[in-house]
């Protein structure tokens, strides 16, 4: 089972507590009216599919019940990073397969 | 087949050497959403603290407040005291908006203790418990089910489980209570 740190609980927890949520950091347009339907598609449908580190949304559903976001490599399912939702995406090369 | 549990009655649910697993007796729940710029408000509403640290329990008297989320607290009482903690929080809701919901019959609380109650955990909860240090709660997994679980001591837990889940939960821990005493 993979442990997974909650940014907001500061606690390093089972996996069976969170739900993965998708790819993060994906805006929904303002006005989805005066976007093409190319534009809308990648909004709905388009995702990175990344071999390797990846930004995720996660859920600690069974906890404080917010949703974060990560980074993780997709390869070796390490965690990267775990930070509050709205705060800036960290650069990768911060970033250690320790999770430090 | 729906197979009807009577979740009002305190009792025993099952005991061993192992274990004694009980349903405790209703208690009175409210859901408190509040945000941080109105915290201090309703710590002195409730003449109780709002614990700041997800996990953290403030008493007093009968009156229990949990913190289980960043703007989302546990608060639990005696019914004696339910009213008053109505009347204290709408006294101050122009000034500190808030929200403050009745949840009582939602969840049911069951108790597990005897010396292997943190090993009868195990069966469900994939948490490291011995982290949990005695007095603090946290919101958690059981077997799938979202659970509150507080350790009141090394070898002493209670949990609030959803009631449509009890049956479930309640069964298994009668099981492992059984299973655990036969080692
Ligand atoms: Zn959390």
């Amino acid at each position: 089972m993979l442990l997974i740190h909650c940014p907001y609980c500061d606690e390093t927890l089972p996996e069976a507590e969170f739900a993965y949520a998708g790819e993060a950091h994906i805006l929904r347009p303002d006005n989805p009216a005066d976007v093409s339907e190319e534009e809308w598609r990648d909004f709905l449908f388009i995702r990175t599919n990344a071999k390797g580190p990846h930004y995720e949304r996660w859920r600690h559903i069974h906890g404080c019940g917010r949703f974060f976001n990560a980074v993780r490599n997709t390869v070796t399912d390490r965690f990267l990073t775990t930070y509050k939702a709205g705060e800036p995406r960290p650069e990768l090369d911060t970033l250690t397969e320790d999770g430090q | 087949m729906t197979v009807h549990v009577d979740l009002l009655t305190a009792r025993e649910l099952a005991s061993s050497r192992a274990a004694t697993v009980s349903l405790l007796a209703p208690v009175v729940r409210f859901s408190l959403r509040v945000g941080a710029d109105e915290r201090d408000a309703l710590s002195s509403a409730l003449g109780v603290p709002l614990p700041t640290r997800i996990g953290q329990c403030s008493r007093q008297g009968e009156t229990e407040i949990l913190s289980l989320g960043p703007d989302e607290w546990l608060v639990l009482a005696s019914e004696s005291e339910a009213a008053g903690i109505i009347e204290a929080c709408a006294a101050i809701y122009a000034d500190a908006p808030h929200s403050l919901t009745d949840i009582s019959d939602r969840e049911v609380t069951l108790l597990i203790e005897g010396p292997k109650a943190g090993e009868l955990m195990t069966l469900g909860c994939p948490r490291d418990l011995d982290r949990l240090p005695d007095g603090e709660a946290r919101r958690t997994v059981f077997d799938g089910v979202s659970v509150v679980l507080w350790r009141d001591g090394a070898e002493r837990f209670h949990i609030d489980v959803w009631r449509s889940f009890a049956p479930h939960v309640m069964s298994l821990l009668t099981t492992g209570c059984g299973e655990l005493a036969l080692e």
